[in-house]
Parts: C-alpha cells; structure tokens; sequence
C-alpha cells in the first residue's frame, strides 16, 4: 500500500518530492519516509506523462512507429532512433550503406555528448551551482545547430529511418563537428576545473548514494550509473552493432559506485565519444545514404530484438510481427526505469540533503521512464 | 602534526574555489560573442532543412505539382493531412482524377518530414517558420493549394 502523507504510527514524517520539483526535471512523484533527516524510504510514483507510446505504435507502420521514439528519451532521440531502425533492418535482412552506418554512428556520438551536456549542467544546478548550466547549455547550442543544419529539427529529429538516414548530411556537417570537436576538447577541461575539482562539490558527492556491483546487476542497472559500479554494460562493447567493432575506445569503468563515479564515468565518456567522432569524420565513405526499400514495409512473421547503448543505458526494443504493415506488439526496454528503480535501495539510511545529488547521477529522464 | 594536515586542507579548498572563481571572472570578462538575441527584432535565419511546417510550392502560373495521390495522406502517422480529389474533365471528355482541396492541420502536425519523403513529384516541402500561434485554433486548419491553381501541365 501507498503510505499517506503526514505522520506514521512509528513517528516518522512522510513527506513529498514532485511531481512539480525542479529537481525531479520532470513529472516524477517521490514519497520519502523520513526519520528526522534520515531516508527510511523512497517510493517513486509514475505515470505522471505516460502516453502509452507502446500502444500507440501497434497502429502506426514500420515507418512512423520511430518519430514517437524520439519522445520517449528525447535527450538521445538520435539512438531511440537507431535501435528502432536496426530492429526493423534486422526483420527485413536489408544491408545498409556503409555511408548511412558511418552518419548514423556519427550522430548517435554527438547526441551523446549533447546529453551528457545538458545532465552536466543540470547535476551542477541541482548541488546549487548555477554557472555551470549556462556553460554547458553555451556548447550543447552548437550541437544543436548541426543537429538542425543536417537534420532539420533540434530536439525531436526523426533523422535515421529504416534503410539508412533521412537526408545525407549538409555540406557545413564534416566541418562545423571538426570545429566543435577541437572548442569541446578544451571545454571538457574547463568542467574539470569549474566543478570537478570543486570541494564542495566533491564533499557532497563521494561516498554518497554508494550502489554496489552486485546490487547494479540485480537491480538491472545499465548505462553510466552501473559502470560506475564496475559492472561492464556497454553495448557497444558487449553486442557491438553497425561498424562499433571496428573503432577504438575504452569501455570506461569507475569501481566506487558512488555519486562521484557515476559523475566521472560520464565526464570520460564524452571524451571517448570525441575519439570516435574524430576516428570517422574525416573518413565517411562515399556513396549511398539510404538503401532501397519498399514504400510499404512488410516484416516477416516472427519476433524480433535490438539493443542499443544510449546515453543512459541499454535500450531494448522488442517487435512481435504478424507479418502485416503494423507491428502486432511493440515493448521498449527502457534504461531510466531500471536505473530508477535502484534509487530506494541507494538513498535508503543516507540524508535527505542527499538524495538530489544521488538522483542527478542516476540521469532520470522522466517521459523514458513512463513512456 | 593534527594542525599542519588541517591547514593544508584548508589551503587546497580555498585553491580549487578560487580557480573555478578564476574561470568565471574569465568568462565574465572575456565574453567574445554574444550568443543571445534580440529576438523580436533581429530574426535569426534557419537552416534550409529546417522544419517549420508544410506548405505546397506554387510556380508563377499559380500551378502546382500534386496529382492527389494521396501518399503523404498516407504516409502521415498523426492524420495532419486530408486529401479532397474531384474529377477533372478534359476537352476530349475523359475523366481524370485531381486534386480539390490539401487540408493541413498544423495543430496536429509534429514536423516528422515523413510526408515529404513520401511525394513522388515533390510538390510540398517544409517552410522555415516557426511563429505559428494563433488566437483561434481553426486557423491552424490551412488549405494549402492556393484558390483558383491547378496542376501543372506534364505532372502524372
């Protein structure tokens, strides 16, 4: 049963978190038990923005279901994309371009570091600092316009379609990533020094929200907030698809598990996705940006499954198919709902102080969580 | 000893809050664009691709390229588009079907380019607008092809 705000028999207070919270950043409902300042229990409360995204994409094609995909983690609408494109490729056994591979990877790294971006700053005003939102905000602008240049839409691209990419890429694309990619490499320092090294800021963040390897997995974390924990999850790495086995970076691997690592994982991880960026950008392949398909998608009967990495974690989807126009059933394994999940057992006995800072590195985006 | 440690650390927290300190009176100082605009009076271009809403492209003839076909009707996941088609009648009395009226609803649309990818004679593209707000929502209910134009000659 739901606890009821106010007093328990025991004593202690519950109180509420959200769902209008400007730390929640979004619609999430939080239920805190608490003795004194002591977390004695988190119990999130969900369906605040859920759209049934799942059900809406049993009508739609092969072709529009992705559009919708972009609203359910909209900072890495881009990899929503993706995964929705390789399960549909995966069903038609096309071959995609190598051209279309080398894009698409391109833009799933730049929405990465765009992500991880924006959580930056966001984590940072959570703790109390608000310059580091305009810093980071001030460097996800460029992206952005690149995004808006090749893509046409800044947030909700629906750019990668089955087959390849919508569009080949503006002719301002190779050098205004080569720009971008030389401004962020200092940028990233600059963190560094602004926050990172900051003693408040780490005063607040080790030792706290500890979660340990063992309860990652069980809790089925993925993403940045697992490797934090040491446990090796990325996809890219794991399950590697399109042309990821061929390129080179580090699966980064943090062992403390606490807010601090999961802070660290991802400031590294947008140094590797500038490695990838730079392996390919100068070496995009001629040719084709699209492979020929039917104006009409048919996938065969059967079930299909794809897994991606995004900026939060393992992406899942999951397409039953009648054989028809339309997928039977459509399931999203969705990482900020596992992620979620762990954050009663790594708030529990620590401050409710807290709990903002052990929420912030779990990278909840809301409408992913509900979809 | 106890005194020394603790002064130390004193020392490395005043540092690393005075060098954050550093890079912001930096930036403060060292502004080298500045990156907001006076919007309502300097308009900033978009980007040719960018998508702002579907208009369809008339020549100077007042002609257009829709053969209502209706793939975007088709093609479009939210029912923003409605095709009416009537019958045209030609000199030598065959009848041949065209297009009437291109309903768009802006209210619906979420500017997912599927229906421009779907036009086989590339008769409607994205517009770069985006101050769309009206006072009355059925003004965001648009005809698109423009009173009195027809296909253009050649167009199947």
């Amino acid at each position: 049963m739901f606890e009821e705000i106010g007093t328990t028999a025991e004593g202690d207070l519950v109180i509420n978190m959200g769902p209008q919270h400007p730390a929640t950043h979004g619609v999430l409902h939080l239920l805190i038990t608490l003795n004194g300042e002591t977390i004695k229990k988190v119990e999130p409360h969900l369906g605040y923005i859920h759209r049934s995204i799942e059900k809406m994409c049993e009508s739609l094609t092969y072709r529009q279901f992705i559009y919708v995909t972009s609203r359910m983690d909209y900072l890495s609408a881009h990899i929503n994309n993706h995964c929705c494109a390789l399960c549909v490729e995966k069903g038609l056994q096309i071959e995609i371009p190598s051209r279309a591979q080398v894009i698409r990877i391109l833009v799933d790294e730049l929405t990465r570091i765009a992500s991880h971006e924006l959580w930056w700053g966001a984590m940072a005003m959570d703790l109390g600092a608000f310059t580091p939102f305009f810093y980071a905000f001030r460097e996800r602008e460029t992206i952005n316009d690149i995004m808006e240049e090749t893509s046409g839409a800044r947030l909700t691209m629906n750019y990668i379609v089955p087959g390849g990419v919508m569009a080949d890429i503006h002719p301002n694309f190779q050098k205004r990533v080569k720009s971008f990619i030389q401004l962020f490499k200092s940028k990233v320092d600059e963190y560094d020094e602004l926050v990172t090294g900051n003693v408040i800021f780490q005063g607040r963040m080790k030792g706290v929200g500890v979660l340990s390897k063992e309860d990652a997995i069980s809790y089925g974390c993925t993403g940045p907030a697992a490797r934090g924990s040491g446990v090796n999850c990325d996809i890219r790495k794991l399950y590697p698809y399109e042309i990821y086995n061929t390129l080179e970076f580090d699966e980064i691997l943090e062992t403390a598990g606490d807010s601090f690592a999961r802070y660290m994982v991802r400031i590294r991880e947008m140094k590797q996705s500038i490695r990838i960026i730079e392996q390919l950008i100068d070496n995009i392949p001629e040719g084709d940006f699209q492979a020929k398909t039917k104006a009409v998608l048919k996938l065969p009967k059967g079930e299909f499954y794809q897994r991606v990495e995004t900026a939060r974690g393992e992406l899942g989807v999951y397409i039953i198919s009648e054989g028809g126009t339309t997928p039977y059933r459509i399931k999203f394994r969705s990482p900020g709902f596992s992620n979620l999940s762990a954050l009663d057992h790594i708030a529990r006995a620590g401050k409710i102080g807290d709990l903002v800072a052990t929420m912030g590195t779990l990278d909840l985006v809301i409408p992913d969580i509900d979809r | 000893m106890f005194i020394i440690d603790y002064i130390k650390e004193v020392y490395s927290a005043v540092k690393s809050l005075l060098k954050g300190m550093k890079l912001t009176g930096y930036y403060f100082t060292h502004h080298k664009e500045i990156i907001t605009q006076q919007y309502p009076e300097v308009k900033q271009t978009l980007p040719e691709r960018f998508r702002g809403e579907v208009v369809m492209l008339h020549d100077e003839n007042n002609e257009h390229a829709c053969t209502g076909c209706t793939a975007c009707e088709l093609a479009c996941p939210n029912a923003t588009i409605k095709i009416i088609t009537k019958f045209d009648v030609s000199p030598e009395g065959k009848k041949k079907k065209a297009l009437d009226t291109f309903v768009y609803h802006l209210e619906l649309c979420t500017m997912c380019n599927l229906c421009i990818e779907a036009c086989p004679t590339d008769a409607i593209k994205m517009a770069q607008t985006f101050e769309h707000s009206v006072f009355d929502r059925s003004l965001l209910t648009k005809k698109l092809n423009k009173p009195g134009s027809k296909i253009r000659e050649g167009v199947e």
